[in-house]
């Protein structure tokens, strides 16, 4: 897993619409970039519910948060719609899980990511990283406050 | 996580469980059938979680304007007990069977100061660390 101080590897991936997304769209702000396994599986649909009662919250501290699976752009569109959440999707899709991988958040015998939390930093510098001992582990949002604060 | 205090919502006697709860939650309603029959102080917390549960800040409403007619945890075992019958109508039809004062609930049940006790709960929930409901402390 990618380590705080480190620079952000750059991506490009479409979200849930079909656009491009860059980390360096971002740059001047920071990033928290959600790495969740799969749309519509139990837990990431209980993470990224949660996040979104907290989203404004964490906007008000500056920043933006956005979610990475390696679900298509129409997965994660019919997710967002069913779970009722807009936080941006990306879709690591193809290659598959090519910005998990260089995040070091890739589980090969799986094929998807892990679940963890990168925040980067206004200058794309990594400042601080979460990796859930399991995917089935939810990163409880108050770590997130907790590294924001 | 704050512990419990004089504001909070509480019933029976006992070891202490906190308890952070989503009205709208089926997980939530099974579990509550249970921690009701345990001899314990139960504490509960509203947790809503609106994006999986679009009723739920409006059942979390109702408790509390219940509870400001003394009835919290009427309301709470009523809402649990028929998750299928949770609109205003239905609410209104809990309201007359707990005798409230309608008007007086629906005035409460819309106002700033119970979305902010709610909301209080909820974020002492997730500060912590609460990720799903329901989620006991003891």
């Amino acid at each position: 897993m990618i380590a705080a101080g480190q620079p952000a590897p750059e991506f490009t991936l479409r979200n849930q619409d079909g656009e491009k997304v860059s980390l360096s769209d971002f740059r001047g702000k920071k990033v928290l970039l959600v790495f969740y396994p799969l749309d519509f599986s139990p837990v990431c649909s209980d993470q990224l519910s949660i996040y979104q009662e907290v989203k404004p919250e964490i906007e008000a501290k500056g920043v933006q948060m956005v979610g990475i699976s390696v679900d298509s752009g129409f997965a994660h569109k019919a997710f967002q719609e069913k779970l009722g959440i807009d936080t941006p999707l990306l879709a690591d899709f193809e290659p598959k899980g090519e910005v998990a991988r260089a995040y070091g958040a890739y589980i090969e015998k799986v094929g998807h990511a892990n679940r963890s939390l990168v925040l980067v930093d206004a200058e794309g510098t990594i400042e601080w990283v979460h990796e859930s001992p399991t995917p089935l582990e939810i990163p409880g949002a108050n770590l997130i406050f907790d590294a924001l604060s | 996580m704050p512990p419990a205090g004089p504001d909070d919502h509480r019933k029976g006697e006992g070891p202490e469980l906190i308890v952070y709860a989503d009205l709208g939650c089926p997980h939530c309603a099974s579990a509550w059938v249970e921690i009701s029959k345990r001899e314990a102080t139960v504490v509960f917390r509203h947790f809503p979680v609106a994006s999986k549960h679009p009723r739920s800040p409006a059942l979390h409403a109702a408790a509390e304007a219940a509870g400001l007619q003394g009835r919290f945890f009427a309301m709470v075992d009523a809402l649990y007990a028929d998750r299928g019958h949770v609109d205003d109508p239905h609410l209104w039809q809990r309201v007359e069977r707990l005798g409230l004062d309608l008007e007086r609930f629906e005035a409460d049940r819309r106002s700033a100061s119970i979305a902010a006790r709610v909301r209080r709960d909820f974020e002492s929930g997730i500060r912590a660390g609460v990720t799903g409901t329901p989620a006991i402390f003891d």
